[in-house]
């Protein structure tokens, strides 16, 4: 980065739902749970908000065009600036990039971000809405489903690397552990990789416990400059450095086994925090695990493990809370669900809270002082990737 | 209205507020809670584009075309009108064999709503044969027997070559599917 940011941005409240397989609630009801929780814990109101920032997935979803717009009274938009930002899995930790340029460039002092997904609605199956995402002339006539490209991408990424089922297993055991601690799980469990591994193969090499769910739910955070966050907060987090790159569209020119488009969001965003060795500097992540290799693919993409090598470093317990790397000690997507942009907004939520110190039973040890986020999505082709720390 | 089973729920950890959602058993979802249903309908007439209609007459005519870039010298298909990298035209057209590698497969046990299939799909991203390395596309395994996991992984891996099976001829629409899938090539021992 030549350029760096003028203005220091932090996070000073953050507020969750229940994520839940179903919700009574509407979107504009979740979204209002999180919001108002995210102002309170920050001890502002909505008056203080200057700008309200909403993530929220495919309309498709909710069978309501435009929803970002119509979400906008539960996010606390009414009569603001309102932007709703969109990038597919990558929204909700783009989000918080958006937020984050809008008081870096000094446009604002408090602005309020919301994440929310409400997937349930979509009927028989909210995979249906991803159907669309196929080339219409050369991909759809084939009778894809979205679960191929990952199943696809998983299993290039075992065949470069000689990597076993077993031991990505093991990612969907760590996070749905980790998610019994937390507050808002769906899906936290006691598994083994033998229970994984004889899940349903859903499309091989995914089995059905190495997916996260279909799930409703909201995230929210309130991001203040620097002058504004030291007077209402004691604990401001910052966000140190930002970054996001997507790949081409053609995803099947892409190589599959690295994420390259995850390297180059990390650069920037490493680049702008002043981090040259991120295995030593960052002390926690929240990689984005939709799916389980996922979580070990990105940990590659985000330079915090060598190619090929995050299953071994999972293996030894580099990536338990207690390890040397703590990663989704939140649970995860696998483990406290998966509503889409808010779950990439919930991963912040975690690092705002383990970077405290206040993330009660789920704390990792040893005071972390630096963690990242990333989220993932579109046609598998963005990497959005978010630095925080308490300096 | 059915009451939801927990409206809020505390625990020892942040944001220590609790935390409020009401989930529903698929029993009050489809029923004791108030649902309406709507189904789109909506239809779309798709131009093929300029590249892409051009292929779909090759595959008609039984032939793969590619397009070469003139600057970075890639060659691809399905073609592209222009170089997403070079943002030049790529209108070098090249006819391709029918045969490639498979670059992944995966073996697909359901619909997209979750439904299982007796007889599994095999999706594949191949590369054919004189494109450039990595750049695969998307089509589907045939021509292996059993639904297993383990008898399909016994005949199918990473690197092997594969061709093209076509549809006949006169059955051919100038689309994707008249690539019917792609087979194992078979080994001739005497070679
Ligand atoms: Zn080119």
């Amino acid at each position: 980065m030549k350029r760096k940011p003028r203005r220091k941005v932090a996070v000073i409240g953050a507020g969750l739902s229940l994520f839940m397989r179903r919700a009574l609630e509407t979107g504009k009801e979740l979204s209002y749970y999180a919001a108002s929780q995210a102002l309170e814990t920050a001890g502002v109101r909505l008056k203080d908000i200057q700008a309200v920032v909403m993530a929220t997935a495919p309309d498709a979803f909710d069978g309501v065009h435009m929803k970002g717009d119509w979400l906008l009274d539960g996010a606390g938009g009414v009569r603001k600036p309102y932007t709703r930002a969109y990038v597919g899995g990558g929204s909700g930790v783009f989000s918080i990039i958006s937020g984050w340029t809008l008081v870096a460039s000094g446009l604002f002092d408090l602005v309020l971000v919301v994440g929310e997904e409400k997937m349930s609605s979509c009927q028989p199956h909210p995979q249906g809405a991803f159907l669309t995402i196929f080339d219409h002339t050369i991909e759809r006539p084939l009778g894809p489903n979205l679960l191929w490209i990952f199943s696809l991408e998983q299993h290039r990424y075992m065949s470069s690397y000689g990597i076993r089922n077993e031991d990505i297993a093991l990612v969907s055991v760590k996070n749905k552990r980790n998610a019994l601690n937390h507050p808002a799980a769906q899906v936290a469990a006691n598994l083994s990789v033998k229970d994984v591994l004889a899940s349903d193969v859903v499309a091989w090499p995914v089995h059905r416990l190495m997916v996260s769910p279909v799930s409703d739910g909201a995230a929210a955070i309130v991001l203040a400059a620097e002058h504004v966050a030291r007077r209402l907060s004691e604990k401001p987090v910052w966000v140190q450095g930002v970054g996001w790159s997507l790949d081409t569209s053609y995803w099947g020119n892409r190589d599959l086994a690295y994420p390259r488009y995850v390297e180059r969001a990390a650069r920037m965003a490493y680049g702008m925090a002043g981090i040259s060795e991120p295995r030593k500097e960052i002390h926690i992540a929240e990689p984005y695990d939709p799916f389980a290799y996922k979580e070990l693919h990105h940990l590659e993409g985000l330079l915090l493990a060598d190619r090929g090598k995050a299953p071994d470093d999972l293996a030894r317990g580099r990536f338990d809370r207690t390890g040397e790397l703590p990663t989704c000690p939140s649970g995860g997507l696998m483990g406290v669900g998966n509503p889409i942009a808010a779950a990439g907004v919930m991963k912040v939520c975690e690092l705002f809270w383990q970077l405290r110190g206040e993330a009660g039973a789920r704390q990792i040890p040893g005071n972390p002082e630096r963690g990242v986020a990333q989220a993932w999505g579109d046609l598998m082709q963005i990497g959005t990737v978010a630095v925080l720390g308490v300096h | 209205m059915a009451k939801p089973a927990r409206a809020v729920r505390k625990m020892d950890a942040p944001p220590w507020l609790a935390l409020r959602g009401s989930p529903l058993s698929d029993d009050e979802f489809h029923g004791k809670v108030s649902t309406t249903s709507w189904i789109p309908r909506l239809e779309y007439g798709w131009d093929a584009g300029i590249a892409i209609s051009r292929f779909l007459e090759g595959l008609k005519a039984g032939k793969i075309l590619g397009v070469r870039c003139r600057v970075c010298g890639r060659t691809v298909t399905p073609p592209r009108a222009f170089c997403e990298l070079d943002f030049r035209p790529m209108d070098d057209w090249v006819e391709l064999a029918d045969t490639a590698t498979i670059n992944t497969y995966s073996i697909c046990y359901v619909t997209w709503d979750l439904k299982p299939l007796r007889k599994p799909q095999i999706p594949a991203v191949v590369e054919i044969d004189g494109t450039t390395p990595r750049v695969g596309f998307l089509h589907l395994i045939g021509g292996v027997n059993g639904s297993s996991v383990e008898a399909i992984r016994k005949q199918l891996r990473v690197g092997m070559p594969v061709r093209a099976v076509w549809k006949k001829p006169h059955q051919r629409a100038g689309a994707i599917t008249d690539i019917l899938y792609f087979e194992p090539v078979k080994r001739h021992p005497e070679r």
